[in-house]
């Protein structure tokens, strides 16, 4: 085990390596820099700008300079949000960005989850219709819609709850942008657990654990379920990473200070380390979420081995 | 022996085909049906809708700005009588009697300058009436009788922030999103059919290198990469949905290799492998055909992603650029004025989710009715 967890961490270096170099040349060669301004700069100012920030030397030199630092755990400064380095703004907003982001993934998998078993178990009748009809909702509607119609709802006609803002991280804060995060992940997941739980109550293990008498509880949760989970588990890997790294569309609406914009302000203004940064800690959390699928599937799954 | 040769003077028994089956399983799908009746339906409203339209999409209607959707007509009766003094107010007029008979205003005004035809104009040139006529305009011409009829219009589903009916900008933006649905669609199939079924057909090093390649384009984030395209190709929608279809197919190309490999140890591929047909004509005529079934399958789920990720764009303000629109489009614009005009977001917001509906609900008819297992 320790060692299969090694080996894929050791193969995520090349990965990571592609990764950062494909996305380094992708930036650089998009239209337009990071001191491109409606009113050009002066010349002496851009061309002093381009030497503080190693602009003026050659790609390769810039690539090489870039990939020192960031192996020394450093993604530079900012071109935009001048005053500040990457690993600043990251240290501040990264940490809000999980935190809602692993809430609504375990509101998700409750949730889902739940509504998903009692849906196979009804398979064919009203329960089973109407969580399926309403999980489509849930994929169907964009969050943009339901984020303000939430908002609109929550904080103006009936003012349980703040409208925007990250207030520190107050619980009532996090309530609406967490559960707009989490309302698709629990129709893909409700999905998701009743194909795969109507399968596994006709397999043949849950068909002997009835025989031997067993109680609903121990059959349903004990027995199918964890058969019936690896689907979701797969599904959940990825979105995992996407969820942690910040959406832009929920911390746009609510106005919260996350990871999620950066993605797109670093590409729009072309701030190249930002951008470089958003890259990478995207990519790690993708292959560290992977890996934990498949460690996962092992420990969930008896038949899979690591060979 | 005579029984056999009578049977083969018999017309020879149709076969049903694999697809036969799939149609009647498919047919037999309640919701299925009426999901494929509401997207065609919905397909050709947007595309004649905006023809039939009385409203052209981008004409402004300066008198009606957010005016709720209602099936009666506009302008309402009270609106009537304010907007006209206020045009004859700015045309210096004064009202001295005011009688709205038969969708008609008769008006009698006076000035203090000489009143014409020309002064219709000011009339002419609001939303509410049309074919002014100033008619017996008294001898010293400070007096006169205006005859302005009410120009009726309807607003079925309102009108937006700039007073432009909404119904017709619906339709357009339809035209819009099912277009770049299905353009980005065909391209992400393409090339995920392509590569799918080389990567799986040759195997070995070739299939280790190419999906090496897969897994590495997806770790890198999306948001990322359709960022970089908008950037490329700048506002030229066209372009950048071919650009999208091309960051879509990893998923397509991933499905297409798993059939690919189940099906290239089939016997009559091996079979063809044996008769010496050429690589290209066996993925042509025995691979490629026989990946179709989830293809399908998958692109009936494509589609409602592409129009979900367009909306997506427009609401970062990096999609469709007005005045031209798309239901994403609408509706960022209509979560900005919820609180006032909800037919804003409503309108646009049923017709997406209806057609993701549709698409979702065709897409699991499909799955269910291609799905050997069910057999």
């Amino acid at each position: 085990m320790l060692r299969y967890v090694s080996g894929r961490l050791l193969s995520a270096i090349p990965t990571l390596f592609l990764i950062i170099t494909i996305s380094f040349f992708l930036i650089r060669i998009a239209p337009g820099g990071p001191f491109d301004l409606e009113r050009p700069l002066e010349a002496k100012v851009m061309e002093n700008l381009n030497k503080i920030y190693n602009l003026d030397k050659s790609l390769w030199e810039q690539y090489l300079l870039y990939m020192k630092s960031v192996l020394s755990g450093d993604f530079g400064p900012s071109f935009f949000f001048r005053d500040f380095s990457i690993n600043e703004l990251f240290a501040q907003s990264l940490p809000i960005s999980m935190q809602l982001g692993l809430s609504a993934l375990t509101l998700a998998l409750i949730v889902g989850g739940f509504f998903g078993v009692v849906a196979a178990l009804r398979q064919n009748q009203g329960v089973d219709y109407s969580v399926m009809t309403a999980a489509t909702f849930g994929v169907t509607i964009p969050n943009f819609v339901v984020a303000p119609c939430l908002t609109l709802i929550f904080g103006v006609y009936l003012g349980w709850l703040p409208v925007g803002g990250w207030g520190g991280g107050d619980f009532v804060n996090k309530v609406l942008p967490v559960i707009t995060l989490a309302l698709p992940q629990i129709a893909i997941v409700a999905r998701l657990t009743r194909g795969s739980m109507i399968e596994a109550m006709r397999s043949n293990h849950v068909r002997t654990a009835r025989a031997y008498g067993l109680s609903g509880y121990t059959i349903i949760v004990v027995h199918a379920l964890r058969g019936a989970i690896l689907p979701v588990v797969t599904y959940l890997g990825p979105a995992a990473a996407a969820l942690l790294t910040g959406s832009v569309v929920i911390e746009t609406i609510f106005g919260i200070p996350g990871i999620g914009r950066y993605f797109v302000q670093g590409a729009l203004n072309r701030d190249y380390t930002l951008v470089m940064g958003t890259v990478v800690v995207v990519a790690c959390f993708v292959i560290l979420f992977n890996l934990i699928v498949d460690v996962l599937y092992a420990v969930l799954d008896p038949r899979v081995r690591f060979d | 022996m005579s029984v056999t040769s009578k049977e083969n003077n018999e017309a020879p028994v149709v076969g049903r085909s694999l697809w036969d089956d799939a149609r009647d399983r498919l047919k037999a799908n309640r919701a299925a049906v009426t999901s494929i009746v509401v997207l065609v339906l919905i397909t050709i409203l947007s595309i004649v809708g905006p023809i039939v339209s009385p409203h052209h999409y981008d004409a402004v209607y300066r008198d009606y700005v957010k005016v709720p959707a209602s099936l009666e007509a506009y302008p309402r009766q009270d609106q009537i009588e304010p907007t006209f003094t206020s045009i004859a107010k700015r045309a210096r007029m004064n009202v001295e009697s005011y009688t709205l008979v038969d969708d008609k205003v008769e008006a009698i005004v006076t000035s203090r300058r000489d009143l014409d035809q020309r002064y219709a104009r000011y009339f002419d040139r609001s939303d509410m009436f049309k074919g002014v006529q100033i008619v017996d305009v008294s001898d010293d011409g400070k007096q006169a009788k205006i005859v302005a009829p009410v120009h009726y219009m309807h607003f079925y589903f309102g009108t937006d922030a700039n007073g432009r009916d909404m119904l017709t900008r619906t339709l357009i933006a339809g035209r819009v999103s099912l277009t770049i649905g299905l353009l980005a669609t065909i391209v992400a199939i393409t090339i995920g059919v392509i590569y799918g079924t080389v990567s799986g057909y040759f195997g070995g090093k070739t299939d280790l290198i190419m999906m090496r390649v897969v897994d590495i384009l997806y770790s890198l984030p999306f948001i990322f990469f359709v960022i970089m395209l908008v950037v490329f190709f700048g506002r030229n929608f066209v372009l950048m949905f071919i650009a999208v279809g091309a960051v879509e197919w990893l998923d397509m190309a991933r499905i297409v290799r798993g059939q690919t490999l189940s099906i290239k140890r089939q016997e009559y591929v091996q079979a063809a492998e044996a008769m010496g047909v050429s690589s290209r004509g066996i993925l042509k005529r025995h691979i490629v055909p026989n990946t179709l079934g989830p293809v399908v399958v998958y692109m009936t789920l494509l589609v409602p992603k592409v129009i979900l990720l367009e909306s997506f764009l427009s609401f970062l303000g990096l999609g469709v650029q007005e005045p031209m629109t798309s239901w994403g489009v609408l509706i960022s614009e209509g979560a900005r004025n919820l609180q006032g005009a909800p037919w804003m977001l409503i309108f646009p917001s049923l017709f997406l989710t209806s057609t993701l509906f549709a698409l979702n609900f065709i897409g699991d008819g499909l799955r269910d009715a291609l799905d050997p297992k069910d057999r």
